[in-house]
Protein backbone atom coordinates (compact mmCIF):
# COMPACT_ATOMS: atom_id res chain seq x y z
CA UNK A 1 0.00 0.00 0.00
CA UNK A 2 2.46 1.86 0.51
CA UNK A 3 3.34 3.28 -2.90
CA UNK A 4 5.53 6.29 -2.09
CA UNK A 5 7.77 5.74 1.18
CA UNK A 6 10.02 7.59 3.05
CA UNK A 7 13.09 6.09 0.90
CA UNK A 8 11.63 8.11 -2.08
CA UNK A 9 13.18 11.53 -0.63
CA UNK A 10 15.81 13.32 -2.35
CA UNK A 11 19.21 12.68 -1.87
CA UNK A 12 21.20 14.29 1.01
CA UNK A 13 18.99 13.60 3.73
CA UNK A 14 20.86 13.51 7.05
CA UNK A 15 19.01 11.72 10.37
CA UNK A 16 16.23 9.20 10.34
CA UNK A 17 13.40 10.16 12.67
CA UNK A 18 10.79 7.72 13.86
CA UNK A 19 7.17 9.18 14.84
CA UNK A 20 3.67 7.21 15.66
CA UNK A 21 0.96 7.27 13.95
CA UNK A 22 -2.17 6.11 15.78
CA UNK A 23 0.55 3.87 17.79
CA UNK A 24 2.39 2.72 14.48
CA UNK A 25 5.39 3.37 14.18
CA UNK A 26 6.72 5.46 10.98
CA UNK A 27 10.40 6.29 9.80
CA UNK A 28 11.02 9.28 8.14
CA UNK A 29 13.70 12.28 8.17
CA UNK A 30 14.64 15.15 10.21
CA UNK A 31 13.00 18.40 8.73
CA UNK A 32 10.17 16.58 7.16
CA UNK A 33 6.43 18.55 8.04
CA UNK A 34 4.06 15.67 10.02
CA UNK A 35 2.05 16.00 6.61
CA UNK A 36 5.17 14.76 4.73
CA UNK A 37 5.64 11.96 7.01
CA UNK A 38 2.61 10.82 6.74
CA UNK A 39 1.95 11.15 3.04
CA UNK A 40 5.08 9.51 2.12
CA UNK A 41 4.61 6.75 4.32
CA UNK A 42 1.13 6.19 2.19
CA UNK A 43 -1.10 7.68 4.84
CA UNK A 44 -3.24 10.31 2.64
CA UNK A 45 -6.20 10.79 5.20
CA UNK A 46 -6.07 10.94 8.78
CA UNK A 47 -9.37 12.84 9.47
CA UNK A 48 -13.03 12.44 8.84
CA UNK A 49 -15.38 15.38 8.52
CA UNK A 50 -17.86 16.27 10.98
CA UNK A 51 -20.90 15.97 8.96
CA UNK A 52 -20.42 13.12 6.56
CA UNK A 53 -17.35 11.41 7.79
CA UNK A 54 -15.43 12.35 4.26
CA UNK A 55 -12.00 11.35 4.36
CA UNK A 56 -9.79 14.67 4.74
CA UNK A 57 -5.25 14.54 4.83
CA UNK A 58 -3.16 17.41 3.29
CA UNK A 59 -4.73 20.15 0.48
CA UNK A 60 -3.36 24.00 0.79
CA UNK A 61 0.11 22.60 1.93
CA UNK A 62 0.72 26.31 3.62
CA UNK A 63 -1.16 26.10 6.65
CA UNK A 64 -4.42 28.09 4.91
CA UNK A 65 -7.60 25.24 4.58
CA UNK A 66 -7.21 23.43 7.67
CA UNK A 67 -8.06 20.18 6.06
CA UNK A 68 -5.05 18.35 7.52
CA UNK A 69 -5.68 18.79 11.18
CA UNK A 70 -3.93 15.88 13.51
CA UNK A 71 -3.38 15.92 17.16
CA UNK A 72 0.47 16.17 18.15
CA UNK A 73 1.42 14.88 21.13
CA UNK A 74 -1.70 14.77 22.56
CA UNK A 75 -2.50 18.58 21.41
CA UNK A 76 -5.80 18.59 19.15
CA UNK A 77 -6.02 20.30 16.10
CA UNK A 78 -2.79 21.02 14.69
CA UNK A 79 -1.97 21.51 10.92
CA UNK A 80 -0.03 19.03 9.84
CA UNK A 81 2.10 21.12 7.16
CA UNK A 82 3.38 23.12 9.70
CA UNK A 83 4.61 20.92 12.00
CA UNK A 84 7.80 19.38 11.95
CA UNK A 85 8.44 16.34 12.94
CA UNK A 86 10.48 15.05 16.02
CA UNK A 87 12.22 12.06 17.23
CA UNK A 88 9.04 10.15 19.26
CA UNK A 89 6.11 12.38 18.01
CA UNK A 90 2.81 11.17 18.69
CA UNK A 91 0.27 11.29 16.26
CA UNK A 92 -3.10 10.54 16.08
CA UNK A 93 -5.67 10.98 13.39
CA UNK A 94 -8.59 12.69 14.58
CA UNK A 95 -11.23 9.82 13.72
CA UNK A 96 -10.71 7.75 16.72
CA UNK A 97 -14.04 6.88 18.27
CA UNK A 98 -13.00 9.06 21.16
CA UNK A 99 -12.33 11.88 19.37
CA UNK A 100 -15.63 12.77 17.54
CA UNK A 101 -18.82 10.47 17.60
CA UNK A 102 -19.39 10.19 13.56
CA UNK A 103 -15.88 7.98 13.57
CA UNK A 104 -16.42 4.35 13.40
CA UNK A 105 -16.31 4.09 9.50
CA UNK A 106 -12.70 3.73 8.37
CA UNK A 107 -13.26 5.44 5.23
CA UNK A 108 -10.19 7.76 5.52
CA UNK A 109 -7.93 5.32 5.82
CA UNK A 110 -6.19 2.98 3.17
CA UNK B 1 -2.38 26.79 25.35
CA UNK B 2 -0.55 29.65 26.81
CA UNK B 3 -2.31 32.49 28.87
CA UNK B 4 0.80 34.23 29.30
CA UNK B 5 0.15 37.99 29.10
CA UNK B 6 1.94 38.72 25.42
CA UNK B 7 5.62 40.63 25.92
CA UNK B 8 5.48 44.11 24.43
CA UNK B 9 8.10 44.89 21.24
CA UNK B 10 8.44 48.45 19.79
CA UNK B 11 9.32 49.71 16.62
CA UNK B 12 9.88 52.76 14.42
CA UNK B 13 7.89 49.98 11.36
CA UNK B 14 6.51 46.35 11.83
CA UNK B 15 6.51 44.28 8.81
CA UNK B 16 4.13 41.60 8.71
CA UNK B 17 5.62 38.81 6.26
CA UNK B 18 9.02 37.97 5.22
CA UNK B 19 8.28 36.52 1.40
CA UNK B 20 10.06 38.99 -1.32
CA UNK B 21 7.71 41.93 -0.44
CA UNK B 22 8.55 41.38 3.64
CA UNK B 23 12.28 41.11 3.20
CA UNK B 24 12.50 43.64 0.96
CA UNK B 25 10.50 46.30 2.96
CA UNK B 26 12.42 44.89 6.29
CA UNK B 27 15.79 45.59 4.46
CA UNK B 28 15.11 49.08 2.81
CA UNK B 29 13.26 50.32 5.97
CA UNK B 30 16.00 49.01 8.28
CA UNK B 31 18.94 50.30 5.86
CA UNK B 32 17.01 53.83 6.20
CA UNK B 33 18.10 53.61 9.78
CA UNK B 34 14.27 52.91 11.12
CA UNK B 35 14.18 50.08 13.77
CA UNK B 36 12.22 47.38 12.40
CA UNK B 37 10.00 44.31 13.63
CA UNK B 38 9.40 41.85 11.49
CA UNK B 39 6.70 39.10 12.29
CA UNK B 40 6.25 35.82 9.80
CA UNK B 41 4.32 32.93 10.52
CA UNK B 42 7.06 30.42 8.84
CA UNK B 43 9.79 29.41 10.83
CA UNK B 44 12.39 30.97 8.52
CA UNK B 45 12.79 33.59 6.15
CA UNK B 46 11.42 33.13 2.81
CA UNK B 47 7.99 32.79 2.73
CA UNK B 48 6.16 30.66 0.12
CA UNK B 49 8.06 31.73 -3.16
CA UNK B 50 11.52 31.14 -1.65
CA UNK B 51 10.48 28.35 0.92
CA UNK B 52 12.87 25.85 1.59
CA UNK B 53 14.29 22.90 3.79
CA UNK B 54 14.34 23.84 7.14
CA UNK B 55 17.77 25.08 7.71
CA UNK B 56 18.48 23.09 11.17
CA UNK B 57 18.27 20.75 8.66
CA UNK B 58 20.20 22.25 5.19
CA UNK B 59 21.91 24.94 6.62
CA UNK B 60 23.40 26.24 3.41
CA UNK B 61 20.50 26.13 0.76
CA UNK B 62 21.15 26.31 -2.81
CA UNK B 63 18.09 27.18 -3.94
CA UNK B 64 17.33 24.03 -6.32
CA UNK B 65 14.03 25.31 -8.52
CA UNK B 66 13.83 28.58 -7.23
CA UNK B 67 14.19 31.81 -9.29
CA UNK B 68 15.64 34.89 -8.27
CA UNK B 69 17.51 33.33 -5.89
CA UNK B 70 20.17 35.03 -5.73
CA UNK B 71 17.53 37.92 -5.28
CA UNK B 72 16.86 36.30 -1.99
CA UNK B 73 20.75 35.14 -1.18
CA UNK B 74 21.47 39.19 -1.21
CA UNK B 75 17.94 40.02 0.90
CA UNK B 76 18.85 37.49 2.98
CA UNK B 77 22.00 38.48 3.72
CA UNK B 78 21.18 41.75 4.59
CA UNK B 79 18.55 40.86 6.49
CA UNK B 80 20.75 38.91 8.60
CA UNK B 81 23.06 41.82 8.82
CA UNK B 82 20.42 43.95 10.15
CA UNK B 83 19.44 41.33 12.60
CA UNK B 84 23.03 41.54 14.23
CA UNK B 85 22.98 45.05 14.34
CA UNK B 86 19.63 45.21 16.15
CA UNK B 87 17.98 47.09 12.96
CA UNK B 88 15.88 44.20 12.86
CA UNK B 89 14.11 42.19 15.27
CA UNK B 90 12.41 38.96 13.77
CA UNK B 91 9.54 37.24 15.18
CA UNK B 92 9.40 33.66 13.17
CA UNK B 93 6.76 31.32 13.77
CA UNK B 94 4.03 34.00 14.63
CA UNK B 95 0.72 34.79 13.18
CA UNK B 96 -0.86 38.11 13.04
CA UNK B 97 -4.37 37.75 14.47
CA UNK B 98 -5.46 41.17 15.36
CA UNK B 99 -3.90 44.41 13.62
CA UNK B 100 -5.57 47.69 15.14
CA UNK B 101 -4.95 51.63 14.49
CA UNK B 102 -3.89 53.17 17.52
CA UNK B 103 -3.03 56.58 19.08
CA UNK B 104 0.47 56.53 17.88
CA UNK B 105 0.44 54.25 15.11
CA UNK B 106 -0.56 50.22 14.79
CA UNK B 107 -0.82 47.80 16.99
CA UNK B 108 -0.02 43.88 16.26
CA UNK B 109 -1.04 41.15 18.03
CA UNK B 110 0.73 37.67 16.97
CA UNK B 111 0.11 34.18 18.56
CA UNK B 112 2.50 31.25 17.76
CA UNK B 113 1.61 29.44 14.67
CA UNK B 114 2.54 26.02 15.99
CA UNK B 115 1.42 25.23 19.00
CA UNK B 116 3.81 26.08 21.50
CA UNK B 117 5.98 22.71 22.84
CA UNK B 118 5.18 21.32 19.55
CA UNK B 119 8.50 22.98 17.73
CA UNK B 120 11.96 23.69 19.69
CA UNK B 121 11.42 27.07 18.71
CA UNK B 122 12.09 29.88 21.20
CA UNK B 123 8.65 31.72 20.98
CA UNK B 124 6.20 30.16 23.37
CA UNK B 125 3.22 32.67 23.88
CA UNK B 126 1.91 35.42 21.42
CA UNK B 127 3.54 38.89 21.62
CA UNK B 128 2.31 42.83 21.28
CA UNK B 129 4.20 44.84 18.63
CA UNK B 130 3.19 48.50 18.84
CA UNK B 131 4.95 50.18 15.76
CA UNK B 132 4.63 53.92 14.31
CA UNK B 133 4.26 52.71 10.88
CA UNK B 134 2.92 49.41 9.20
CA UNK B 135 4.35 47.36 6.17
CA UNK B 136 1.91 44.40 5.27
CA UNK B 137 3.03 42.32 3.09
CA UNK B 138 0.84 38.42 3.94
CA UNK B 139 1.40 37.30 0.27
CA UNK B 140 -1.59 35.04 -1.02
CA UNK B 141 -2.48 31.50 -1.38
CA UNK B 142 -3.61 29.31 -4.69
CA UNK B 143 -7.45 30.40 -5.65
CA UNK B 144 -9.93 27.61 -6.28
CA UNK B 145 -12.79 26.77 -7.78
CA UNK B 146 -14.65 23.58 -6.77
CA UNK B 147 -14.81 20.46 -8.93
CA UNK B 148 -17.11 17.52 -8.53
CA UNK B 149 -14.63 14.98 -6.01
CA UNK B 150 -11.95 17.79 -5.19
CA UNK B 151 -12.64 16.90 -1.21
CA UNK B 152 -10.81 13.38 -1.89
CA UNK B 153 -7.30 13.79 -0.05
CA UNK B 154 -4.77 13.38 -2.92
CA UNK B 155 -6.24 16.92 -4.49
CA UNK B 156 -4.08 19.59 -3.61
CA UNK B 157 -3.36 23.03 -4.14
CA UNK B 158 -0.74 23.44 -6.96
CA UNK B 159 1.10 26.00 -5.08
CA UNK B 160 0.85 23.22 -2.23
CA UNK B 161 2.30 20.77 -4.21
CA UNK B 162 5.33 22.95 -4.73
CA UNK B 163 5.48 23.99 -0.98
CA UNK B 164 5.51 20.25 -0.37
CA UNK B 165 8.37 19.52 -2.61
CA UNK B 166 10.45 22.91 -1.67
CA UNK B 167 9.95 22.22 1.98
CA UNK B 168 10.36 19.05 2.60
CA UNK B 169 12.39 17.37 -0.25
CA UNK B 170 10.40 14.38 -1.10
CA UNK B 171 6.76 14.61 -3.09
CA UNK B 172 3.64 13.93 -1.83
CA UNK B 173 2.60 10.69 -4.94
CA UNK B 174 3.75 9.75 -7.99
CA UNK B 175 1.71 10.48 -11.05
CA UNK B 176 0.29 13.89 -11.23
CA UNK B 177 -2.12 15.55 -12.92
CA UNK B 178 -1.94 19.65 -13.03
CA UNK B 179 -4.89 22.33 -14.06
CA UNK B 180 -6.07 25.36 -13.65
CA UNK B 181 -4.89 28.49 -15.39
CA UNK B 182 -1.85 30.63 -15.34
CA UNK B 183 1.67 30.19 -15.86
CA UNK B 184 2.43 29.19 -12.43
CA UNK B 185 1.00 25.51 -13.33
CA UNK B 186 4.48 25.20 -15.19
CA UNK B 187 6.83 25.96 -12.24
CA UNK B 188 4.88 23.42 -10.76
CA UNK B 189 4.97 20.64 -13.14
CA UNK B 190 7.96 21.35 -14.27
CA UNK B 191 9.22 20.90 -9.79
CA UNK B 192 7.75 17.43 -9.87
CA UNK B 193 9.71 16.22 -12.94
CA UNK B 194 12.69 17.24 -11.58
CA UNK B 195 11.80 15.98 -8.32
CA UNK B 196 11.36 12.63 -10.02
CA UNK B 197 7.65 12.45 -10.23
CA UNK B 198 5.41 12.03 -13.23
CA UNK B 199 3.26 14.61 -14.84
CA UNK B 200 0.59 13.00 -16.67
CA UNK B 201 -0.43 16.08 -18.35
CA UNK B 202 -0.73 20.17 -17.12
CA UNK B 203 -4.15 21.10 -18.40
CA UNK B 204 -4.19 24.53 -18.90
CA UNK B 205 -8.16 26.01 -19.55
CA UNK B 206 -7.06 29.34 -21.35
CA UNK B 207 -5.29 29.16 -24.66
CA UNK B 208 -2.15 31.06 -26.12
CA UNK B 209 -4.23 32.90 -28.29
CA UNK B 210 -5.57 34.85 -25.53
CA UNK B 211 -1.83 36.78 -24.90
CA UNK B 212 -2.02 37.67 -28.81
CA UNK B 213 -3.96 41.17 -27.78
CA UNK B 214 -1.06 41.60 -25.00
CA UNK B 215 2.23 40.96 -26.80
CA UNK B 216 2.88 44.60 -25.63
CA UNK B 217 2.78 44.40 -21.86
CA UNK B 218 4.35 40.68 -22.08
CA UNK B 219 7.42 42.20 -24.48
CA UNK B 220 7.77 44.45 -21.46
CA UNK B 221 8.96 42.33 -19.13
CA UNK B 222 11.66 39.53 -21.12
CA UNK B 223 12.24 37.72 -18.32
CA UNK B 224 9.29 35.72 -17.99
CA UNK B 225 9.59 35.25 -21.58
CA UNK B 226 13.26 33.17 -20.74
CA UNK B 227 11.25 31.25 -17.76
CA UNK B 228 9.10 30.09 -19.97
CA UNK B 229 11.41 28.80 -22.10
CA UNK B 230 13.20 27.34 -19.15
CA UNK B 231 9.90 25.26 -18.58
CA UNK B 232 9.50 24.63 -21.96
CA UNK B 233 12.60 22.78 -21.91
CA UNK B 234 11.65 20.82 -18.73
CA UNK B 235 8.19 19.47 -20.29
CA UNK B 236 10.21 18.60 -23.81
CA UNK B 237 12.97 16.74 -21.18
CA UNK B 238 9.96 14.70 -19.18
CA UNK B 239 7.76 14.37 -22.07
CA UNK B 240 5.26 16.28 -20.22
CA UNK B 241 1.66 16.54 -22.30
CA UNK B 242 0.62 20.38 -22.00
CA UNK B 243 -3.18 20.59 -23.17
CA UNK B 244 -4.49 23.72 -23.77
CA UNK B 245 -8.59 24.49 -23.30
CA UNK B 246 -8.89 21.54 -20.93
CA UNK B 247 -10.61 20.93 -17.69
CA UNK B 248 -10.64 18.33 -15.20
CA UNK B 249 -14.62 18.12 -14.94
CA UNK B 250 -14.51 15.45 -12.08
CA UNK B 251 -12.08 13.76 -9.58
CA UNK B 252 -12.11 9.99 -8.95
CA UNK B 253 -11.55 7.86 -6.27
CA UNK B 254 -13.06 6.42 -3.10
CA UNK B 255 -11.23 7.49 0.13
CA UNK B 256 -8.65 8.92 -2.30
CA UNK B 257 -7.87 10.63 -5.36
CA UNK B 258 -7.41 7.50 -8.24
CA UNK B 259 -7.92 9.04 -11.33
CA UNK B 260 -9.15 12.54 -13.42
CA UNK B 261 -12.04 12.87 -15.87
CA UNK B 262 -11.04 15.94 -18.42
CA UNK B 263 -12.83 17.59 -21.27
CA UNK B 264 -12.15 20.37 -23.72
CA UNK B 265 -13.60 23.53 -23.64
CA UNK B 266 -14.56 26.15 -25.88
CA UNK B 267 -13.71 29.91 -26.23
CA UNK B 268 -16.36 30.18 -23.60
CA UNK B 269 -15.24 27.83 -21.48
CA UNK B 270 -18.36 25.69 -22.10
CA UNK B 271 -17.83 21.90 -22.01
CA UNK B 272 -17.45 19.88 -25.46
CA UNK B 273 -19.34 17.11 -25.16
CA UNK B 274 -17.40 13.76 -26.35
CA UNK B 275 -14.43 15.17 -25.43
CA UNK B 276 -13.93 13.31 -22.38
CA UNK B 277 -11.02 11.46 -21.09
CA UNK B 278 -9.57 9.44 -18.20
CA UNK B 279 -6.01 9.34 -16.52
CA UNK B 280 -6.23 6.69 -14.52
CA UNK B 281 -3.38 5.64 -11.59
CA UNK B 282 -3.05 9.14 -10.37
CA UNK B 283 -2.01 9.70 -6.66
CA UNK B 284 -2.15 13.29 -7.05
CA UNK B 285 -4.36 15.86 -8.78
CA UNK B 286 -3.36 20.17 -8.45
CA UNK B 287 -5.24 22.53 -8.94
CA UNK B 288 -4.32 26.57 -9.71
CA UNK B 289 -6.82 29.13 -10.59
CA UNK B 290 -4.51 31.99 -10.18
CA UNK B 291 -3.97 33.84 -6.56
CA UNK B 292 -6.14 35.08 -3.63
CA UNK B 293 -3.98 37.73 -1.97
CA UNK B 294 -4.82 37.36 1.97
CA UNK B 295 -6.60 40.44 2.68
CA UNK B 296 -7.78 39.93 6.51
CA UNK B 297 -5.37 42.48 7.68
CA UNK B 298 -5.89 45.28 4.98
CA UNK B 299 -9.61 45.21 5.77
CA UNK B 300 -9.39 45.09 9.83
CA UNK B 301 -7.46 48.30 9.21
CA UNK B 302 -10.11 49.87 6.53
CA UNK B 303 -8.00 50.11 3.60
CA UNK B 304 -9.64 51.22 0.25
CA UNK B 305 -10.40 48.26 -2.07
CA UNK B 306 -11.09 47.46 -5.24
CA UNK B 307 -11.06 44.64 -8.08
CA UNK B 308 -8.29 43.57 -9.79
CA UNK B 309 -8.02 42.30 -13.38
CA UNK B 310 -8.48 38.97 -11.86
CA UNK B 311 -11.19 39.49 -9.89
CA UNK B 312 -9.52 39.43 -6.79
CA UNK B 313 -9.83 41.95 -4.01
CA UNK B 314 -6.50 44.04 -3.67
CA UNK B 315 -5.85 47.05 -1.74
CA UNK B 316 -4.90 50.79 -3.30
CA UNK B 317 -1.63 52.08 -3.12
CA UNK B 318 -0.11 55.38 -3.75
CA UNK B 319 3.14 54.98 -5.47
CA UNK B 320 5.03 54.98 -2.43
CA UNK B 321 2.73 51.76 -1.48
CA UNK B 322 1.09 53.51 1.20
CA UNK B 323 -2.57 52.80 1.39
CA UNK B 324 -5.60 54.62 2.16
CA UNK B 325 -5.00 54.36 5.98
CA UNK B 326 -1.87 56.68 6.66
CA UNK B 327 1.08 55.22 7.92
CA UNK B 328 0.06 51.81 6.71
CA UNK B 329 1.79 50.32 3.59
CA UNK B 330 0.99 47.32 1.16
CA UNK B 331 3.48 45.16 -0.69
CA UNK B 332 3.49 42.26 -2.77
CA UNK B 333 -0.02 39.87 -3.55
CA UNK B 334 -2.24 42.57 -1.60
CA UNK B 335 -2.33 45.06 -3.70
CA UNK B 336 -2.51 42.83 -7.25
CA UNK B 337 -1.07 39.51 -7.74
CA UNK B 338 2.00 39.95 -10.17
CA UNK B 339 4.73 37.55 -9.02
CA UNK B 340 7.44 37.90 -6.65
CA UNK B 341 10.11 40.29 -8.56
CA UNK B 342 6.79 42.95 -8.66
CA UNK B 343 6.46 41.67 -4.96
CA UNK B 344 10.47 42.51 -4.19
CA UNK B 345 10.57 46.46 -6.00
CA UNK B 346 6.64 47.23 -3.55
CA UNK B 347 8.12 45.69 -0.60
CA UNK B 348 11.90 47.97 -1.03
CA UNK B 349 9.67 51.24 -1.91
CA UNK B 350 6.94 50.19 0.64
CA UNK B 351 9.81 49.90 3.32
CA UNK B 352 11.84 52.94 2.40
CA UNK B 353 8.43 55.12 2.49
CA UNK B 354 7.32 53.65 6.00
CA UNK B 355 11.31 54.56 6.96
CA UNK B 356 10.00 57.89 5.59
CA UNK B 357 13.68 57.82 4.18
CA UNK B 358 14.72 60.71 1.54
CA UNK B 359 13.98 60.01 -2.30
CA UNK B 360 15.94 57.39 -3.30
CA UNK B 361 18.17 58.41 -6.12
CA UNK B 362 16.89 55.29 -8.54
CA UNK B 363 13.56 56.13 -7.35
CA UNK B 364 12.11 57.37 -11.08
CA UNK B 365 13.64 54.27 -12.57
CA UNK B 366 12.37 51.72 -9.63
CA UNK B 367 8.51 52.76 -10.05
CA UNK B 368 9.02 52.42 -14.10
CA UNK B 369 10.20 48.71 -13.71
CA UNK B 370 7.30 47.94 -11.42
CA UNK B 371 5.04 50.08 -13.30
CA UNK B 372 6.45 47.16 -16.07
CA UNK B 373 5.95 44.72 -14.06
CA UNK B 374 2.26 45.58 -13.10
CA UNK B 375 1.37 46.12 -16.94
CA UNK B 376 2.45 42.32 -17.37
CA UNK B 377 0.47 41.21 -14.58
CA UNK B 378 -2.27 42.82 -15.92
CA UNK B 379 -2.09 41.14 -19.17
CA UNK B 380 -1.61 37.60 -17.76
CA UNK B 381 -4.87 37.98 -15.69
CA UNK B 382 -6.52 38.89 -18.66
CA UNK B 383 -4.93 36.22 -20.43
CA UNK B 384 -5.54 33.40 -17.88
CA UNK B 385 -9.00 34.70 -16.37
CA UNK B 386 -11.35 32.14 -14.27
CA UNK B 387 -13.22 30.46 -17.00
CA UNK B 388 -16.66 32.47 -17.16
CA UNK B 389 -19.05 29.25 -17.49
CA UNK B 390 -17.25 27.39 -14.83
CA UNK B 391 -20.07 27.12 -12.78
CA UNK B 392 -21.72 24.92 -15.20
CA UNK B 393 -19.30 22.16 -14.57
CA UNK B 394 -20.47 21.96 -11.04
CA UNK B 395 -23.27 19.12 -9.88
CA UNK B 396 -25.88 20.04 -7.39
CA UNK B 397 -24.13 17.60 -5.01
CA UNK B 398 -20.65 18.79 -5.52
CA UNK B 399 -19.30 20.23 -1.97
CA UNK B 400 -18.03 24.32 -2.67
CA UNK B 401 -17.02 24.87 1.56
CA UNK B 402 -14.88 22.39 2.00
CA UNK B 403 -14.86 23.09 6.30
CA UNK B 404 -18.31 23.05 6.32
CA UNK B 405 -19.21 20.72 3.75
CA UNK B 406 -22.02 23.11 2.10
CA UNK B 407 -22.71 22.27 -1.63
CA UNK B 408 -23.09 24.20 -5.04
CA UNK B 409 -27.11 23.49 -4.80
CA UNK B 410 -27.69 24.76 -1.22
CA UNK B 411 -25.50 27.95 -2.31
CA UNK B 412 -27.49 28.45 -5.42
CA UNK B 413 -30.81 27.43 -3.58
CA UNK B 414 -30.19 30.19 -1.24
CA UNK B 415 -29.43 32.69 -3.69
CA UNK B 416 -32.41 31.80 -5.88
CA UNK B 417 -35.01 31.27 -2.98
CA UNK B 418 -33.61 33.51 -0.17
CA UNK B 419 -32.05 36.35 -1.83
CA UNK B 420 -28.61 35.68 -0.74
CA UNK B 421 -26.73 36.94 -3.47
CA UNK B 422 -23.61 38.08 -1.08
CA UNK B 423 -21.41 36.26 0.94
CA UNK B 424 -22.11 37.59 3.83
CA UNK B 425 -25.55 36.59 3.47
CA UNK B 426 -24.80 33.22 2.20
CA UNK B 427 -22.88 32.57 5.25
CA UNK B 428 -25.25 32.70 7.44
CA UNK B 429 -28.15 30.72 5.44
CA UNK B 430 -25.92 28.10 4.23
CA UNK B 431 -22.75 28.40 6.75
CA UNK B 432 -20.35 28.68 3.87
CA UNK B 433 -17.07 29.73 5.09
CA UNK B 434 -18.00 29.50 8.26
CA UNK B 435 -15.30 26.56 9.21
CA UNK B 436 -11.84 26.53 10.25
CA UNK B 437 -10.52 28.80 7.21
CA UNK B 438 -13.23 30.89 7.70
CA UNK B 439 -13.84 31.20 3.66
CA UNK B 440 -10.02 31.83 2.78
CA UNK B 441 -10.91 28.42 0.14
CA UNK B 442 -14.26 29.17 -0.62
CA UNK B 443 -14.99 32.43 -0.26
CA UNK B 444 -14.22 33.41 -3.92
CA UNK B 445 -16.38 30.48 -5.53
CA UNK B 446 -19.00 31.43 -3.23
CA UNK B 447 -18.88 35.03 -4.00
CA UNK B 448 -19.05 34.03 -7.83
CA UNK B 449 -22.26 31.74 -6.91
CA UNK B 450 -23.82 33.92 -5.28
CA UNK B 451 -23.69 36.99 -7.83
CA UNK B 452 -24.91 34.23 -10.38
CA UNK B 453 -23.78 32.66 -13.51
CA UNK B 454 -21.60 34.97 -15.68
CA UNK B 455 -21.83 37.72 -12.99
CA UNK B 456 -18.49 39.26 -11.49
CA UNK B 457 -18.32 39.13 -7.69
CA UNK B 458 -18.33 42.83 -5.80
CA UNK B 459 -15.93 44.59 -3.40
CA UNK B 460 -18.73 44.47 -1.54
CA UNK B 461 -19.35 40.10 -1.49
CA UNK B 462 -15.41 39.64 -1.70
CA UNK B 463 -14.71 41.96 1.47
CA UNK B 464 -17.61 39.89 2.87
CA UNK B 465 -15.85 36.59 2.35
CA UNK B 466 -12.27 38.16 3.80
CA UNK B 467 -13.11 40.07 6.86
CA UNK B 468 -12.62 38.19 10.04
CA UNK B 469 -13.19 39.32 13.50
CA UNK B 470 -9.83 37.53 13.84
CA UNK B 471 -7.01 36.57 10.96
CA UNK B 472 -5.93 33.99 13.06
CA UNK B 473 -7.16 31.23 15.61
CA UNK B 474 -6.03 32.15 19.11
CA UNK B 475 -6.76 30.10 22.43
CA UNK B 476 -9.35 31.58 24.53
CA UNK B 477 -6.16 32.57 27.00
CA UNK B 478 -5.10 35.43 24.75
CA UNK B 479 -8.51 37.10 24.35
CA UNK B 480 -8.31 36.95 28.04
CA UNK B 481 -5.10 38.64 28.34
CA UNK B 482 -6.36 40.90 25.88
CA UNK B 483 -8.80 42.15 28.19
CA UNK B 484 -6.90 42.43 31.36
CA UNK B 485 -4.05 44.29 28.64
CA UNK B 486 -7.32 46.98 27.38
CA UNK B 487 -8.68 47.74 30.69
Amino acid sequence: MNAYTSGDNLPGEPGEVTVTFDGRPLRTSAGQSVGSALVTNGITAWRDTRKHARPRGLFCGIGVCFDCLVAVDGVPNQRACLVEVREGMEIKGSCEPNVHPLAGSEGGRE
Amino acid sequence: MSATVPGIVEADVAVVGAGPAGLAAAVSAAEAGAGVVVVDAGPQPGGQFWRHRPETVEPNPEGMGHHGWRTYRDLRARFDAARHTGRITYMPGQQVWMAEKADAGFVVRTTPTVTAGLTSGKADGGSTVVARRLVLCPGGYDRQLPVPGWDLPGVMAAGGIQAFIKGNGALPGKRFVIAGTGPFLLPVAAGIAEAGGEVLAVLESSSPKAWLPYLKPAAGVPGKAVEGVEYAAVFARHRIPYRIRTIVTEVLGTGRTSGARTAKVDADSRVRPGTERVYRDVDVVGFGWGFTPQMELPLALGVETRVDADGSLVGVVTERQESSVPGLFLAGEVTGVGGATLAVLEGHTAGASAAAAPEPAAKLQGLRTTARHRRFAEAMHRAHPVPAAWQDWLAPGTTVCRCEEVTAGEITGARDSLGARDARTLKSFTRAGMGWCQGRVCGFAAACLGAGPGAAPTIESLSGAAKRPLAAPVGIGELAALQTTDN
